[in-house]
């Protein structure tokens, strides 16, 4: 039992680190045909890994899709482009689902986490043309040594869909 | 880290971390020259500023929105405001900018300064460039003197910096900004030497005026010259110009005072002290090992030297280097004043006049001689109107970016373009226009019969009386926008079924043009009031207030001059058509495709053949969709969101064609297209930059302008759906996947 909660405690920490490490991530939303459409963009998450925002321009295509169908995911990783890659690199898939959310409201503890990641975007975050939106994580998978996985369950997927 | 610095602790070989500049005063110091007190600021700081405040992705951001190369220099002086508002909003590290007011309160509580850049590269070739960066006289207190060190590390990216990087080498990713604190030395005379005159290598230099050497350095002031013999050390000439005025200290500036009678009559040096100070450059020539070009100032009768940097001959580029005559455009707010009166007083009547003139010539009844001869006329006054267009009307439009520069620094706002709002009090000549033209819409909307004649295109037999003298009125105030320069594909006689055909789209919208004019005026008046609190002063404040008017006025003008000139190109096109109709007999269809040349040859020599005529060229649209634009980047314009099928227009007979709720795609909107921008849900431009034509009325009436979108008109086609973000300056083209994305 003890092991378990170290390992669960490694774990969330080394997501922790690569999700602070990396400023972008490729997020792939599904067409309303079904196509998988993949975009690269920036990110922010809060520590304890439960949120993970991003803002996008509204006349996009990632932004239709997930208005069409808000389940995301995210890839985050730290490759170098070189052959060493293979054992060293990390990646984490990241599965959720995503939200506008109002940026005059009470959210604005992450508009300030998004901001303080990348302080260059702040006109574009306050554009009235842009959207600001939350992904609410379920699960994470980090892959390292090239096909070692592990599993992260941050809350029941169905427990989300009803958000 | 510490990053400033007495001139005396630093080493006159490390210009990399002080700059050109500290590191010559430093050599300066140590051959004996009198200099100033100094402060110099480090590369350091710089870094440590645009580092910790996101400041140097939001540079790289801006100056890669598009390639330089395709950038206009409009474009580039927007890129320069915006970053320099950057800098001005943007507040020092609290570590840092104790450092700096330490020392600075420690040297300079109570003395007047001068903040001057310095930077690593300008010991090459910024020394063939002067004035690239900034510099700024008589700044005092310690809060000011960090604004200034602030706007010095923003001039690394003037736009005059921008135009020459590649000379300045400047890079982007790594150039920095060393900056210089000076006391200011309040000298009776200041002047320039050079060890070397630029023009002949046998001789030396000496340039003298009364006060500052800034009036001298910008050309305010016309100086003194001697002309030296360079080995013996002698004058050989000297030239005196009328001296009228001089450059003194005044409040937190210097400003252009008019010189007391006895010191007019008399040169600021005497023969002995001009070849005093050319012996002193010739020293400093050897100390620096190469000719030298050497600011001083003179107190009592020493001289303090300024700055030294090695004479270099002033580079203008090759002849299609056209930067000369940009950087030109830079005026200063006299120059402004004197081309204001010399604009509203003499050449608006003059246009006026003229045009009415040309229009009394009834050209039907001339014979073919004399229509050829009135035409080449008529060409002739266009030509003349067209070249005072690029000579006065263009250079006047800088008296917004002077006033914008001065706002910005007041008042620092959010957004760099606020100033704009300021400047649109009084009614454009285009926005009246658009007025009055709405008059004939409300009739056309109250006589349903009339409105029925019209879309079945009984425009030739029109019986009321009302609506035909309403349409005379107005083509005669404003002339009919379809007859003029821009496409010129129609016959002036044919385009009142074009100017009826936009009636009919306005008379069938149900906007209000009055509602859609952009801004309560209450929120002007307040920006107004708001800056003008900040010059309490009674000098400052009507300074403040001088340039404000004059800045309406440019803008103002900008707007009328392109009017006007379209009156005097109206009368132009009607003579041509005029020719092109008779000689239409002669040449059957290939009349319309002769040049005016052509044209006015022809009517005079019956037996003339002119050459093959020259095919239109139509700009290709590209044929392969399978490769196309999805989101095209330009400058945000005018803030909002318009989305609605595109409209490109080529040519005024294009304008025809336009819808309500369509999108305006154009190269360039010429102030004669603008009755059409009421219709329009957004507007993209391939000609760039937030003060052009298209962007002010853009604002004017609160629709969603991108400008600066290279190729626009080619990569976007009529009836693609286009989304125009004015905010972010974004232009997507093609639906959004799914009908119901909903926003």
């Amino acid at each position: 039992m003890v092991n378990k909660m170290t390992d669960r405690k490694q774990l969330q920490e080394e997501i922790a680190e690569l999700l602070l490490s990396q400023k972008l991530a490729v997020l792939s939303s599904q067409t309303p045909e079904g196509s998988s459409y993949s975009s690269l963009i920036a990110f922010a998450a809060t520590g304890d890994l439960q949120q993970i925002v991003l803002a996008t321009p509204r006349a996009t295509r990632k932004f239709a899709n997930i208005k069409y169908n808000p389940k995301v995911s995210l890839l985050v990783d730290n490759r170098s482009n070189k052959e060493q890659d293979l054992h060293d690199a990390k990646a984490v898939t990241v599965m959720g689902i995503v939200d506008e959310i109002n940026l005059d409201a009470s959210q604005n503890d992450l508009a300030s986490l998004y901001l303080q990641k990348h302080p260059y975007l702040d006109d574009f975050l306050h554009s009235p043309s842009t959207a600001f939106l939350l992904i609410s994580v379920y699960r994470y998978y980090l892959v390292s040594h090239f096909q070692e996985v592990m599993e992260l369950h941050i809350r029941d997927e169905n427990d989300l869909s009803a958000l | 880290m510490k990053t400033t610095y007495l001139l005396s602790e630093i080493s006159h070989t490390a210009a990399k971390a002080f700059g050109g500049k500290a590191a010559a005063l430093r050599r300066l110091q140590e051959a004996g020259s009198r200099v100033p007190a100094t402060l110099c600021i480090s590369t350091d700081a710089y870094r440590h500023f645009i580092s910790q405040s996101g400041l140097k992705e939001k540079i790289q951001l801006e100056l890669h929105r598009k390639n330089f190369s395709d950038m206009r220099w409009e474009e580039i002086w927007d890129a320069a405001l915006r970053i320099r508002n950057l800098f001005l909003r943007q507040k020092m590290p609290e570590k840092l900018a104790r450092e700096i007011s330490n020392i600075v309160a420690e040297h300079f509580a109570e003395t007047s300064v001068v903040v001057r850049s310095s930077a690593p590269e300008e010991d090459a070739a910024a020394t063939s460039f002067a004035g690239l960066h900034e510099s700024f006289v008589n700044i005092r207190g310690i809060d000011p003197i960090l604004e200034h060190v602030k706007l010095v590390w923003a001039s690394l990216w003037s736009d005059r910096a921008l135009l020459y990087r590649q000379e300045l080498g400047l890079d982007i990713a790594r150039s920095t900004m060393a900056v210089v604190v000076q006391e200011l030395i309040a000298g009776e005379v200041s002047g320039v030497t050079f060890s070397v005159n630029p023009a002949d290598a046998a001789e030396g230099l000496v340039e003298a005026v009364y006060g500052l050497n800034q009036g001298l350095v910008d050309g305010a002031v016309e100086p003194d010259r001697w002309v030296l013999q360079r080995k013996e050390e002698i004058i050989k000439e000297h030239y005196a110009p009328k001296r009228e005025k001089f450059m003194a200290p005044q409040a937190n500036a210097v400003i252009l005072t008019d010189l007391p009678k006895n010191k007019s009559l008399q040169a600021p040096l005497t023969p002995e002290e001009a070849a005093e100070i050319y012996r002193k450059a010739k020293k400093l020539e050897e100390v620096f090992g190469k000719p030298q070009d050497v600011e001083w100032t003179k107190v009592g009768s020493d001289f303090f030297i300024l700055q030294s940097r090695p004479v270099t001959a002033r580079q203008d580029g090759a002849d299609d280097d056209r930067r000369g005559w940009y950087l030109s455009l830079h005026r200063s707010e006299d120059n402004l004043k004197k081309l204001r009166v010399k604009i509203e007083e003499v050449h608006f009547p003059a246009m006026i006049s003229e045009a009415a003139e040309l229009a009394k010539t009834e050209l039907q009844s001339l014979s073919d001689e004399a229509l050829s001869a009135e035409l080449e006329n008529r060409l002739l006054v266009k030509e003349k109107w067209t070249s005072v267009y690029w000579e006065d009307f263009i250079p006047f439009a800088h008296g917004m970016r002077l006033f914008g520069k001065l706002y910005n620094d007041t008042v620092s706002p959010a957004d760099p373009f606020q100033f704009v709002e300021l400047l649109s009090i009084t009614p454009l000549l285009s926005i009246n226009r658009n007025k009055a033209l709405q008059k004939i819409v409300v009739y056309v909307q109250h006589h349903l019969t009339l409105q029925q004649s019209l879309a079945n295109g009984e425009t030739g037999n029109i019986s009321n009386t009302e609506f035909n003298g309403l349409m005379d009125e107005f083509i005669g105030l404003y002339g009919d926008p379809f007859c003029t320069s821009y496409g010129s594909d129609k016959a002036c006689d044919l385009s009142r079924r074009e100017l009826i055909n936009i009636i009919l789209q306005m008379a069938g919208s149900t906007l209000n043009e009055g509602e859609k004019l952009n801004g309560p005026k209450a929120n002007k008046a307040a920006l107004e009031t708001a800056f003008l609190k900040r010059f309490a002063k009674g000098e400052n404040r009507a300074q403040a207030e001088g340039l404000l008017d004059l800045a309406r006025a440019s803008y103002k003008l900008r707007d009328d001059d392109n009017l006007l000139l379209g009156r005097i190109e109206e009368q132009f096109f009607l003579a041509l058509q005029e020719g092109k109709n008779r000689l239409g007999k002669r040449f059957s269809d290939s009349a319309d495709s002769l040049t005016e040349n052509e044209v006015i040859h022809c009517l005079v020599d019956k037996g003339y053949k002119p050459g093959p005529g020259k095919e239109r060229k139509l700009p290709t649209q590209k044929k392969n969709r399978l490769a196309k634009a999805r989101q095209l980047l330009g400058q945000p314009a005018g803030p909002g969101i318009g989305r609605g099928l595109a409209r490109i227009i080529g040519s005024t007979g294009d304008l025809g064609m336009f819808r309500k709720g369509e999108i305006l795609v154009c190269d360039a909107i010429d102030p004669n297209m603008t009755f059409i921008i009421p219709l329009a849900a957004g507007i993209i431009e391939r000609r760039g930059g937030m003060l052009i034509h298209g962007a002010i009325i853009a604002r004017e009436y609160g629709i969603a302008c991108v400008t600066g979108v290279p190729d626009a008109a080619t990569l976007i086609h009529t009836g693609d759906e286009v989304t125009v973000d004015g905010y972010l300056g974004i232009v997507t083209i093609g639906q959004s996947d799914t009908g119901s994305a909903g926003f």
